[in-house]
């Protein structure tokens, strides 16, 4: 029940699971340290498109994946984001460093990655 | 009449859990709980302010209470009151015998963590505070912290 990953071109979009909490963050960190090390990945996408449930766990990881994606001048996006994650977001900030779009289609066809 | 005085002649309802202080057990406090009050045919919005609030007391417990260790235990209390038009009161009682808090008070600033190294954003204790209508922290260093947390349902 691992979260999967996929990469288009220099971007690395992360499927999470039904929930992301502190368990979850933790594997999805260590996957994508691995896959920024190896495979040149330049942004983050987190596709929330199954996700019902995040809590500040979830915050930590995205928060701390752009401190390490913007020292390359790389960005995060999430896609797909229900309103109870939106509502997450919204009181703690994360509206300021995430670009959200509605899905991935429309990322591409803005041609951010 | 006060929600409380009119739940005295209603129903009351207890459960008591203990649990490893692992990961995979966060998901498992949230699932108990939201069984637990299911009776009282909770909003989805109700549904995930407990299960926020709940699953940031656990990861506390697993992350600062016991540091990591596995093998620590973590007592998660439940109690409901409810009238029979199922609005009620959810108690929660989460305690943890793990270092515990030096300045509760500092720990419950938003923003304020001891872990940011682990990637930790701070929020935790502010969220409880969001999403439930009342908080309670009560922590002696080098013996454990409990949280007490209320909300009213319906």
């Amino acid at each position: 029940m691992n979260s999967r990953y996929s990469v288009y071109r220099d971007s690395l979009v992360v499927h999470l699971d039904k929930e992301l909490d502190h368990h979850q963050a933790e594997i999805i960190r260590n996957d994508t340290k691995e896959y920024i090390e190896y495979c040149q990945i330049k942004n983050i996408i987190f596709d929330f498109c199954n996700t019902t449930f995040m809590d500040s766990s979830g915050i930590g990881l995205i928060m701390g994946r752009y401190k390490v994606l913007s020292e390359t001048g790389g960005r995060v996006y999430a896609v797909e984001v229900n309103e109870s994650v939106k509502r997450i977001f919204r009181m703690s900030g994360l509206f300021k460093i995430v670009e959200v779009f509605d899905n991935l289609d429309e990322l591409i066809c803005m041609q951010r990655i | 009449m006060q929600l409380e005085e009119k739940l005295l002649t209603g129903c009351d309802n207890e459960c008591e859990v203990r649990f490893k202080s692992r990961s995979e057990n966060e998901s498992f406090a949230r699932i108990a709980v939201i069984g637990f009050m299911s009776v009282l045919n909770p909003t989805l919005e109700e549904v995930s302010d407990v299960k926020t609030a709940v699953s940031e007391a656990v990861t506390n417990c697993i992350i600062h209470g016991y540091e990591g260790d596995e093998n620590g235990i973590i007592r998660m209390k439940m109690k409901l009151l409810y009238s029979q038009n199922s609005s009620g009161i959810l108690e929660l009682e989460i305690s943890d015998d793990g270092i515990g808090i030096e300045n509760v008070s500092m720990a419950m600033e938003p923003m304020y963590t001891t872990k940011p190294d682990e990637e930790r954003s701070g929020m935790g204790f502010a969220f409880m505070e969001a999403f439930m209508d009342e908080l309670r922290v009560v922590s002696v260093p080098m013996m454990g912290t409990r949280v007490y947390m209320k909300k009213i349902i319906g």
